[in-house]
């Protein structure tokens, strides 16, 4: 296995990625060439052979995603990387994933849309990373990373999760955070205690047949299966909520941002600071289960919230799902492009800032 | 007194739930007593595909993984690469591999992957209610070419098989039927030579066998049997189209 | 650069093959030695085509958050098309650095930032290998702001240059001497003028 690195490297956040893939057991990745993730396939390619592990370039997204449904059956840690529009072809297989209770960990350096869009960072998949975005009543864990760091951490994490619910976990990236080089520090998190993959395809042998399907057409089965499935993600907002607060004890303003505009948000937060107002920061780091509950109990001391997204709107839904009755959210948003500059972003803050 | 006959080991003792006079629980039983014989029940796994092959797993006395329609050949492919020592086999139908899945049928095919795929031809969506296959013959009414297929609508049958010995990556590629005693001895030393060719890691074998669905195809057995005979055999003709005598590694 | 808090970001560019992003690199990596936080983001994609490269530094004391910079305190233009795009963003008293073998200071616009002129190309031909004019760049940046120390900066060149291209370092270590000799002869030179 690979050697724990004390020293820090300087890397790119997809590179980051695929480190923290491979630190946490991963052999096994299946993809399809898009910008801006490429350098994510490319490490893997060099890297997952000489630890015994293999890497293939799928004819499609769709081929890479049924690849890995195949491999998380036999119980196997695999992954996929992608951008929007690769991922959008990846619903389906996600979909049966879930409905098949497989573990896998796909990774999605967003790019802007809709259609072909461009290649610059966007937040234009919030939506069909939380709300599901392949067919049926599902859920995807969802991890936001916001520094080169966390993208190496919560790839760990990503898998962990993935196993212990038995369920998709995404990471939602975007250029910025992919692109960009930041010091990481290459060392494990602990291991989560997992529970062992008894349901895993290892061949019938001394024991029952196993079977991993999402078919249930006898009566009741379906409805059984459901709720099940509804169970885990209920658990999942009890055991597995993450995010982050900055100055939210004494903040009379908060900015709710996550990703790459959470970092843009934080330097907004640190100016009004300076300018005397105060201003807090929270991040969610799981885009689902998404830190309802937290945000409730801030939205109990302060009333005001602002939502910043590289979109037109999105998470804006769930912050306003989430606050006290009372509490104001006011919401700005970039379409796809360049990121604002924190100035823009303090402006912002003073037009609403009572 | 000795037994001539008897199910399968690894096949579950229950009825099948196919129509009365379809093939598809011959080509189950051929697979099986393939397995039967290499003794691999144990380390086999099969991905059911969607379509009429998806109960799989209520006949197979295996590991089994269901596949979203037209990927079970990636999905085995997935299993392959995954746990080597295992063998993967799949059963897709027509629609399943000759239409929706055709990239990753031929993909598989390419990459060499060492696992085994029946293709279950009956010119027909036979779940759904008989619809019109990418193998439908021309003139043949369906429920969606209620005047015929007509090339100049729908195209032509695809003849998968011819398209898969092409590939360098296949190693063994036959088209078998089973609608008399003789095909079906054949179909049977088919499929097992596909399983042989697997646990010999000689790369990616496949047999399409034509079959009969009477039900859809609005025929009674022996009618359907005659038509596979007459029709469909003379468009997709049988025998072995490719045979690697050697592992292309090797 | 040893008061408490700092903040630095550059803005590097020119033609791809001028070694822009691999300076970048460096002194990114240098002061990530030095313990500071730093970002790197290179361009990338449909941007990298037309054969301009460029990328953006941040150095800093605190956690850095947009790591994208519109107006950057200084820039590094290694050709024209550079210094026409990044030239009038760079911040009023801030620092403009111009490769002056390939840019005819009469487009220099700007009268309200430090200009610093190099011919890095001529320097890099009068040393014998006109492929180190990136580092003649570099050696004058760093000896004019004073970002990372040199010791830093050559010990980054292991970790950034692939390991095929080690034995180089001993040249591009000279190159970038070189280039911190010129900016200091330069300065002495200015401070004897104004005397």
């Amino acid at each position: 296995m690979v050697e724990q690195i004390s020293e820090k490297i300087l890397v790119r956040g997809n590179e980051a990625v695929a480190m923290g893939a491979i630190d946490a057991g991963c052999l096994l990745f299946f993809g399809y060439p898009i910008t801006p993730q490429n350098e994510i396939p490319e490490y893997l390619s060099k890297h997952l052979p000489p630890l015994g592990g293999e890497f293939i370039q799928a004819e499609s997204e769709i081929a890479s995603i049924n690849l890995l449904l195949g491999a998380s059956a036999t119980g196997v840690r695999a992954m996929s990387s992608s951008s929007s529009p690769g991922i959008s072809l990846m619903q389906e297989g996600l979909s049966y994933m879930a409905g098949s209770e497989l573990p896998v960990v796909i990774v999605n350096i967003s790019r802007s849309g809709p259609g072909l869009g461009g290649i610059s960072a966007s937040q234009g998949d919030y939506f069909q990373s939380t709300r599901g975005g392949g067919h049926g009543d599902y859920r995807m864990i969802v991890l936001a990373p916001s520094t080169v760091q966390e993208m190496y951490d919560l790839t760990f994490l990503a898998f962990d999760l993935s196993d212990k619910y038995r369920n998709p976990a995404m990471i939602l990236g975007d250029a910025l955070i992919g692109q960009m080089k930041e010091p990481l520090l290459r060392r494990k998190p602990e291991k989560m205690d997992l529970p062992a993959k008894d349901w895993a395809l290892t061949g019938a042998r001394g024991r029952k047949p196993n079977r991993i399907k999402s078919l249930y057409l006898q009566e009741g089965e379906l409805t059984e299966h459901n709720w099940k499935l509804y169970q885990k993600y209920e658990r999942m907002k009890k055991e597995d909520i993450r995010f982050e607060t900055v100055n939210t004890e004494d903040a009379r303003f908060i900015i709710v941002a996550f990703g790459s505009m959470a970092r843009v948000s934080k330097t907004a937060m640190e100016l009004a600071r300076e300018a005397g107002m105060r201003v807090g920061l929270f991040r969610p780091i799981t885009l689902f289960p998404y830190p309802e509950k937290a945000l409730f109990d801030i939205s109990k001391r302060v009333k005001h919230f602002l939502t910043i997204e590289l979109n037109t709107g999105q998470m804006v839904e769930d912050v306003k799902l989430s606050v006290d009755r009372d509490a104001q959210v006011y919401f700005y948003g970039k379409p796809p492009g360049a990121l604002p500059p924190p100035e823009e972003i303090l402006e912002e803050i003073k037009k609403y800032y009572a | 007194m000795e037994q001539v006959f008897k199910r399968p080991e690894c096949l579950i003792d229950v009825p099948f739930h196919f129509c009365p006079g379809c093939h598809h629980g011959t080509v189950h039983r051929l697979v099986a007593e393939a397995i039967d014989h290499f003794k691999i029940r144990e380390k086999t796994i099969g991905v059911a595909s969607v379509g009429c092959s998806v109960f799989m797993y209520d006949y197979f006395n295996i590991d089994v993984v269901e596949a979203p329609h037209g990927r079970a050949s990636a999905v085995a492919s997935g299993v392959k690469r995954a746990r080597k020592e295992l063998i993967v086999f799949t059963i897709q139908g027509d629609g399943d591999l000759g239409a929706i899945g055709i990239a990753e049928g031929i993909h598989t095919a390419n990459r060499g992957e060492n696992i085994t795929l029946i293709f279950a031809n009956n010119g027909i969506y036979g779940m759904t209610g008989g619809q019109m296959a990418p193998t439908t013959l021309l003139g043949q009414k369906t429920t969606t070419s209620p005047y015929g297929r007509d090339f100049t609508y729908d195209g032509y049958p695809i003849r998968m098989a011819e398209m898969m010995a092409t590939l360098e990556g296949s190693a063994f590629v036959a088209r078998v039927a089973v609608n008399n005693p003789a095909n079906l001895m054949k179909a049977k030393k088919a499929v097992r030579k596909a399983f042989q060719m697997q646990t010999e890691e000689m790369g990616f074998s496949f047999v399409e066998i034509l079959m009969s669905c009477p039900t859809n195809w609005g025929l009674s057995s022996l009618e359907a049997n005659r038509r596979v005979e007459e029709e469909m055999i003379p468009y997709f003709p049988l025998g072995i189209l490719k045979e690697r005598k050697m592992a292309d590694y090797l | 650069m040893d008061s408490k808090h700092f903040y630095h970001d550059v803005i590097m560019a020119g033609f791809g093959g001028q070694g822009v992003l691999a300076i970048g690199n460096l002194i990114a990596y240098a002061a990530m030695k030095e313990g500071r936080h730093v970002t790197y983001l290179p361009t990338y994609g449909v941007e990298m085509r037309g054969g301009t490269a460029n990328c953006t530094v941040v150095i800093s004391s605190k956690e850095i958050g947009s790591p994208i910079v519109q107006r950057p305190h200084s820039a590094i233009s290694m050709n024209l098309p550079s210094l026409l795009k990044y030239g009038p963003r760079v911040l009023p008293g801030g620092l403009l650095m111009v490769n002056s073998s390939l840019i005819d200071l009469n487009e220099v616009s700007r009268n309200d930032v430090e200009l610093l002129a190099i011919p890095v190309n001529d320097i890099a031909i009068r040393n014998g290998n006109p492929k180190l004019s990136n580092m003649i760049a570099l050696g004058a940046f760093v000896e004019k702001t004073k970002w990372v120390g040199m010791e830093s900066l050559f010990a980054s060149l292991e970790k950034v240059f692939d390991e095929r291209h080690h034995a180089l370092i001993p040249s591009n270590i000279k190159a970038i001497q070189i280039g911190a000799e010129f900016v200091k002869k330069t300065e002495t030179n200015s401070t004897n003028d104004s005397k």
